[in-house]
């Protein structure tokens, strides 16, 4: 018997308890509920579970290996156009949904295992810059004064140039490559986040319950974790949700002009790049991959916009 | 007015000084000897020696900072490792390319981003709002150099030989060049200085150059030549604006003034031009700062696209050829630029709204 009803009982009062009792709905599934209401939201997350679908059974789905060179092995030419059963193309030829790429591979299990890299790329530099990110301006927000000034001029800095250059530029002091890509998209879209997480945790720390936390006497170190941070992270997640979008496009841009992901990785950016002064005459290999590159960019980009609906309403629907 | 803008100047500065900083370290974080690295393997011992002297590696970092402050605020990069010329000249040859370029997305992208968020915010929850807001959160989405790369497949193979046709590489035609204004008009230049190259950096602006000169022809094939790269650059910035402006002038609509406007029975026309569309740019003046740079970022890639000679392609140039002198001048002159543009921005966000400057 819950202690509400107890009371009900011994002052026997009638009190209403239907609702009062039984768990309260935990606040992110009723997030969850609010973001499946909204289209964008429903549209941006089911986009997201197909390509995290696809890049778990990459191995399973794709119909060869996305680094097998195709000469001797099928009847196969460099840059062959698409040939799909289905719409027509002779049974006799092997089927090759995308075609084949500069170096005879399957142009279509590279696409599919491209949707690994990308979502491992979009994934990783964001939880890097959400790390340092939110910690700069949590830190930046709660404790005020010269620790706040020094950080956020710092941020102002690396805001002060266009993102992409600052990437190029990081990027052309470390040498090309991957990791080094990311790293410099980290830096570079790390202000963002500080920046939000700043003025978030300056709203929430004036709140009456951080008050009653400081009064119990809590460290600054618990009052900010855990009681100021988790009140204050709604917006962050609306951010670093679209953050995975840029990344995707910012890496994608990088290996394009190949300063990131070398050949031969199937990252969707590196095939358009490696294959983009054959456009005028294998066109498929520059238009799939960039299809795949949009489709996991809008994923991201809805559901980023379906959360900020759901988890804040009163927040800008820009 | 004049307060605040002095304020915002005051606050451009320290960020200025810092992108200096952070261009001066990551020079100095380039591994191995900067001398070879700057120079190239070849530099014999002597020139190593003449090298470490002018810009003293061998003196403490302090001074080496100093040298290179003030190299820079003089307008002095070095000189390019690949081409043996200054990097100044090569600014001056290539970033017209990039202003154009940007400068016409820019207008491109905000008249028709504007047009779109207008139309779709007053024709709200019907067919052309859902169509605009579908085609503004897919045109977000798309890279630019693919974007790109398809417009000029589209346009330079599947419309060949039709009045469609656009070319899908290059500033002018073969066989088409562009004359300096000051040479059209006599003008004689004193040799290297600061106000030759001015006028070389503006008559490298050819669309600018060739309307001064009532050039038609050459006019008429770099705007051709334009059309593609400016219509890939400015879809995302575009799509964004179209957004901005759809939210903004649907929740200014919203407002009570707006109700007394209509009650009063003014046209919805006059309503929406007169008295909404002013309040509702505010937000959409913020974002086209912010989207110049993206527009310079992506500017990057759109070169590399359609082979034109900007300050991007150099840039990406360079750092395959390892040229840092060049990589260097590109950076501090992109992100100033930056700087100074979000300052203009700023100052004429103030002048429209006057709550700015109260504060």
């Amino acid at each position: 018997m819950s202690a509400l009803s107890r009371a009900s009982a011994q002052y026997s009062e009638k009190i209403d308890t239907e609702g009062l009792l039984g768990d309260p709905k935990p606040m992110w599934r009723q997030a969850i509920s609010r973001l499946l209401a909204i289209r964008s939201g429903q549209i941006g997350l089911v986009i997201i579970l197909i390509l995290l679908f696809i890049a778990a059974f990459a191995d399973v789905i794709s119909p060869y290996n996305p680094q097998q060179v195709l000469i001797g092995v099928e009847q196969v030419k460099k840059r062959d156009a698409p040939c799909v059963h289905f719409l027509g193309c002779d049974t006799a030829k092997p089927q090759h949904i995308m075609g084949i790429d500069g170096n005879v591979r399957d142009e279509y299990s590279r696409v599919l295992h491209g949707t690994r890299v990308s979502l491992t790329i979009g994934l990783t530099t964001v939880s890097a810059a959400l790390l340092f990110g939110v910690f700069f301006g949590a830190v930046s927000g709660y404790f005020g004064g010269w620790i706040d000034m020094i950080i956020m001029r710092l941020m102002d800095v690396i805001l002060g140039f266009p993102s992409l250059l600052l990437a190029i530029a990081i990027v052309a002091v470390l040498g090309p490559g991957i990791q080094n890509a990311l790293l410099a998209i980290s830096i570079v879209t790390l202000p963002q986040y500080a920046r939000v997480t700043r003025a978030s945790v300056l709203s929430v720390k004036e709140l009456d319950f951080v008050a009653a936390s400081k009064v119990m006497g809590a460290s600054h170190r618990h009052i900010l974790f855990f009681r100021v941070l988790p009140n204050a992270m709604t917006p962050i997640v609306v951010l670093a949700t679209l953050g995975i979008a840029t990344a995707i496009l910012d890496a994608a841009g990088l290996s394009f002009l190949g300063l990131g992901a070398q050949p031969p990785m199937p990252e969707w950016g590196t095939m358009l790049g490696s294959e983009r002064n054959q456009i005028f005459s294998a066109p498929h290999l520059v238009f799939f991959p960039g299809i795949a590159i949009m489709i996991t960019v809008l994923g991201f980009n809805l559901l980023g916009d379906g959360l900020r609906d759901a988890l804040d309403p009163r927040l800008n629907h820009s | 007015m004049l307060g605040y803008a002095l304020r915002r100047l005051l606050i451009a500065i320290p960020v200025l000084f810092g992108i200096l900083i952070v261009t001066f370290v990551m020079a100095r974080s380039i591994p191995g000897d900067p001398c070879k690295a700057m120079l190239g393997e070849k530099a014999s011992a002597a020139t190593c020696e003449a090298f470490t002297q002018r810009f003293g590696f061998d003196q403490p970092i302090t001074t080496q900072l100093y040298i290179y402050m003030s190299d820079v605020l003089r307008g002095n990069f070095g000189d390019s490792i690949r081409f043996s010329r200054p990097v100044t000249q090569l600014l001056v040859e290539r970033f017209p390319m990039t202003i154009e370029l940007a400068l016409l997305a820019l207008i491109v992208a905000t008249f028709a981003g504007v047009t779109l968020g207008i139309i779709a915010a007053r024709k709200h929850n019907s067919a052309a709002d859902v169509t605009t807001m579908i085609g503004a959160n897919i045109g977000v989405s798309m890279p630019v150099f693919w974007l790109g790369l398809m417009l000029a497949y589209i346009f330079g193979v599947i419309f060949k030989d039709t009045i469609f046709w656009l070319p899908p590489s290059g500033r002018l035609s073969a066989g088409i060049s562009s004359v300096p204004f000051y040479e059209v008009w006599g003008w004689q230049l004193a040799a290297d200085s600061g106000w030759s190259k001015f006028l070389e950096f503006l008559s490298n602006l050819y669309i600018f150059n060739a309307l001064v000169t009532f050039n038609w022809p050459v006019f008429w094939d770099a705007v051709r030549h334009m059309i593609l790269p400016v219509l890939a650059l400015a879809t995302i910035p575009m799509s964004v604006i179209a957004r901005m402006t759809r939210s903004s002038l649907l929740d200014v609509l919203g407002r009570d003034y707006v109700r007394t406007a209509r009650a009063k029975g003014l046209l919805e026309t006059d309503v929406v031009r007169k008295h909404a569309l002013g309040n509702a740019m505010l937000p959409v003046v913020t974002i086209l700062g912010l989207q110049l740079g993206a527009l310079l970022s992506g500017a990057v890639l759109t070169e590399s696209v359609f082979g034109l000679a900007g300050v991007g392609r150099l840039l990406v140039e360079a750092i395959f050829a390892r040229d840092y002198p060049i990589i260097q001048g590109v950076t501090v002159t992109i992100a100033v630029a930056y700087v100074v543009i979000n300052l203009l921005v700023d100052l004429s966000y103030s002048y429209l709204d006057p709550r700015i400057r109260q504060q």
